[in-house]
């Protein structure tokens, strides 16, 4: 009976200290950041000073231009160690949520722009506002407000789009159209230059029996960057920034948006995709383009350097060609941004780093190393082959066209609802009224909650 | 087992302590290592995940208590609920089918005297010594659209049914069922055989006098003498299709839609990638609570005569 009550009384005695041990994250409380501060942009002057700096650029060109750019800076400032630790995008994601409100937490990261990674670090303080900086360094020069917009936040995290910038990235991106140009010829389909163009050849391809786009959806953002060019061609921009930046006043319900499902579900159902497009994956049905089994890859500027290994001279890369008469419009923005976090003990030689690796001697090694630098791009001489296909792409709709943001940018949870949505619009198992219903839950839910 | 010796006397006869034995302070001094290390490993990590599932939290800022709300919402929230009957279509798949083939090749193997059982054995075994990493990546392939599972199919002329199984809303499911069917065959199969050789033989020989053909044995013998067994395998295999994560994960991610997402996967990913700690903590608890009920209700099954 007693040492029954002890362990009753051990129990109970354990439970107390729970329910005393406080309110999840209440040690996490403190003040947000100052916007404000004084900056020392004398790097020698700092002392020996280590920076941990985490980041996914593991792939072959964007790993080599961050190796040559690391190892130029620490023979700059020989003061300062570099620890270097790289992991995969996804790798990366899942950890990082830990690591920050950890105790040992990086000087610099690589957090991903929209509200689920950037967006809830900047609400919980762990990122720094760069403005000091910015203005010490004149980044709010280097970085147009086309591109600047995807990496500021207002202080308290709520506002996407705009306020302080909280990171500065390295590289562009856009989604556009790779195409196969001998297999285009052979089957007699000339390289659509208008969306109307681009629809009848994709009819003309399935015509003549071969797969007109290659998409392995079981990760479920593959068929994201589909919609997205879709829906960017048929849908006015604000409405599509407005969502994507997860504002107020916008709705996935619209007869605009209705019409971009729709003309998926079409396509899904008139078999332009890949077979069985749910029941592979993203690297497969890559991989099935560059064999020559589609006709047409939509994705991002990411694929360019694995196509182009595989592919050579056989491989074209466009940005989604507009309807007649209305500007080129694509999805893409940014790679993943570089941050300071609020734990970090040099938060100076961190802004030296940052300020080193996006200038513009940096831009010019990004080029050589086959990646597409986010300014400066008219400036640079790309190499030749798909890279001057990229840059042309992203300079058009850039400078020209309008550039507009990734649609799981919007909420905390869109990439996964999205997701699961389109997959079940693909498949034909929901009707396009009813993914998009599901899509428009998501973002009302968040749009009231953030306020 | 000395531990409960000692402690048998102090629990169950306290009238008499002090004139029999030591005090339960030994008994505790004798368990407090063992306590120690399963307090500071499961328990506190146990209270702990209870009381995050009493909270809405990003991981990051400040939580707000909302008491009972994220076990509201696992009964409320269709894609919660659709996870949980999910699982119940895994365990058709991952103990009962398992079972009832474990049985026939269980019986099949040890009365059948065939030569080379170690072989088979070791074969129908060779699933649950790989890792289920592998074996998912392995399945991966065999239902890809040009995977052997389709070629199969269009050999025997039924190309008509093949198709991309696992991005397929209806049976991607039952195909994830089919892998967890393949690993879990051979532990059964292991287990059950393990329980009919102990058998006598003079049982069957009694029976076979009395005219009993194979499967009146089989029901007659073989079934009553292994309960245990099966309470055993019945227990495993149902765990293992509860706590399902690495087969999801690595194969359809809880897709196509949200069709084979399983609560496993949903607190990985609400606590991971989505930023919702308190649910997940709160999916959690209640798969623990059921995996323990669901144990309960086998165990008393089992040793029920």
């Amino acid at each position: 009976m007693t040492s029954r009550r002890v362990a009753v009384a051990a129990l109970l005695g354990a439970l107390g200290l729970l329910a005393a041990g406080c309110t999840p994250g209440s040690d996490n409380t403190a003040a947000p950041p100052p916007t404000d501060r004084a900056v020392q942009t004398d790097i020698a002057a700092l002392g020996p000073v280590t920076l941990t700096v985490w980041d996914q650029e593991v792939r072959g060109g964007q790993n080599e231009q961050m190796e040559r750019l690391n190892a130029a800076f620490q023979q700059q400032y020989p003061n300062i160690t570099i620890k270097r630790d790289s992991r995969s995008f996804d790798d990366l994601a899942t950890t990082l949520r830990l690591a920050l409100s950890g105790n040992d937490a990086p000087d610099v990261v690589q957090a991903n722009n929209g509200r689920a990674d950037m967006g809830a670090f900047v609400a919980a303080g762990e990122l720094l506002p760069l403005g000091p900086w910015a203005r010490a360094y004149g980044w709010d020069q280097r970085y147009p407000d086309s591109v600047s917009q995807y990496v500021s936040y207002s202080p308290d995290g709520k506002v996407f789009g705009e306020g302080e910038m909280y990171g500065l990235p390295q590289v562009g991106e856009v989604v556009g159209i790779y195409y196969n140009p001998a297999e285009l010829q052979r089957l007699g389909v000339a390289v659509p230059t208008t969306w109307e163009q681009f629809e009848a050849a994709l009819a003309a391809v399935k015509a003549a029996g071969t797969t007109p786009i290659a998409l392995g959806n079981v990760e479920g953002w593959p068929a994201l960057h589909v919609f997205g060019t879709v829906q960017d061609q048929l849908v006015p921009a604000d409405q599509i920034t407005d969502l994507a930046f997860g504002r107020k006043g916008a709705s996935w319900t619209t007869p605009e948006n209705t019409q971009a499902a729709q003309r998926v579900a079409e396509w899904a159902r008139a078999g332009y995709f890949t077979e069985g497009v749910n029941g592979i994956d993203d690297n497969q049905a890559w991989q099935a383009f560059a064999r020559g089994e589609a006709a047409f890859l939509i994705g991002g500027s990411w694929y360019a350097a694995d196509l182009e290994a595989a592919m050579g001279q056989n491989v074209r890369f466009m940005p989604p060609p507009p309807p007649a008469g209305l500007p080129v419009s694509a999805t893409g923005g940014t790679g993943l941004p570089f941050a300071i976090t609020s734990a970090s003990d040099a938060p100076d030689a961190a802004a030296a780093y940052l300020d080193f690796i996006t200038s513009s001697d940096a831009m010019q090694v990004l080029t050589e190393t086959g990646n597409l630098p986010v300014v400066d791009t008219a400036a640079q001489t790309p190499p030749a082959g798909l890279s001057r296909d990229v840059f042309a792409a992203f300079a058009a709709v850039a400078d020209g066209g309008r550039l507009l943001p990734y649609l799981d940018y919007a909420t905390p949870t869109m990439g996964d609802t999205m997701g699961a949505a389109l997959q079940d619009l693909l498949s034909g198992a929901q009707p396009p009224e009813a993914a998009l219903s599901k899509v428009e839950a998501d973002y009302a839910a968040f749009v009231e909650k953030n306020g | 087992m000395a531990d409960t010796l000692v402690a048998e006397p102090a629990t169950t006869a306290p009238a008499r302590r002090g004139r029999l034995g030591p005090s339960p302070w030994h008994a505790l001094a004798y368990v407090a290592p063992a306590l120690v290390v399963y307090a500071t490993f499961v328990l506190y990590p146990l209270g702990r995940a209870v009381h995050l599932s009493l909270f809405e939290w990003d991981g990051l800022t400040l939580a707000t208590f909302v008491g009972l709300g994220n076990y509201v919402e696992v009964l409320t929230d269709a894609d919660l609920r659709a996870a949980f009957g999910h699982t119940l279509v895994l365990i058709v798949f991952f103990a009962l089918l398992p079972t009832a083939i474990g049985l026939v090749l269980a019986a099949l193997l040890t009365r059948a005297r065939l030569r080379g059982l170690p072989f088979f054995r070791t074969v129908v075994f060779l699933p649950q010594v790989v890792a289920m990493v592998v074996v998912g990546v392995a399945w991966r392939q065999l239902y890809a659209p040009d995977g052997s599972v389709n070629d199969l199919l269009s050999l025997v002329g039924l190309g008509g049914v093949a198709r991309a199984w696992l991005g397929d809303p209806t049976f991607a499911l039952p195909a994830v069922g089919v892998i967890g069917t393949w690993v879990q065959t051979g532990l059964v199969t292991l287990l059950l055989m393990a329980g009919i050789s102990r058998i006598p033989d003079q049982l069957y020989e009694a029976a076979r006098l009395d005219g009993a053909g194979p499967v009146r044995e089989f029901f007659a013998i073989t079934l009553p003498s292994v309960r245990a067994e099966l309470a055993v395998a019945l227990t495993l295999t149902v765990i293992a299709a509860l706590k399902t994560f690495d087969l999801i994960y690595i194969t359809t991610g809880g897709g196509p839609g949200n069709r084979t997402s399983v609560p496993s996967y949903e607190v990985y990913n609400r606590a991971f990638r989505l930023g919702e700690v308190g649910s997940a903590a709160a999916v959690g608890v209640t798969l623990t609570v059921i995996i323990f009920v669901i144990n309960l209700a086998v165990a008393w099954i089992g040793e029920r005569r």
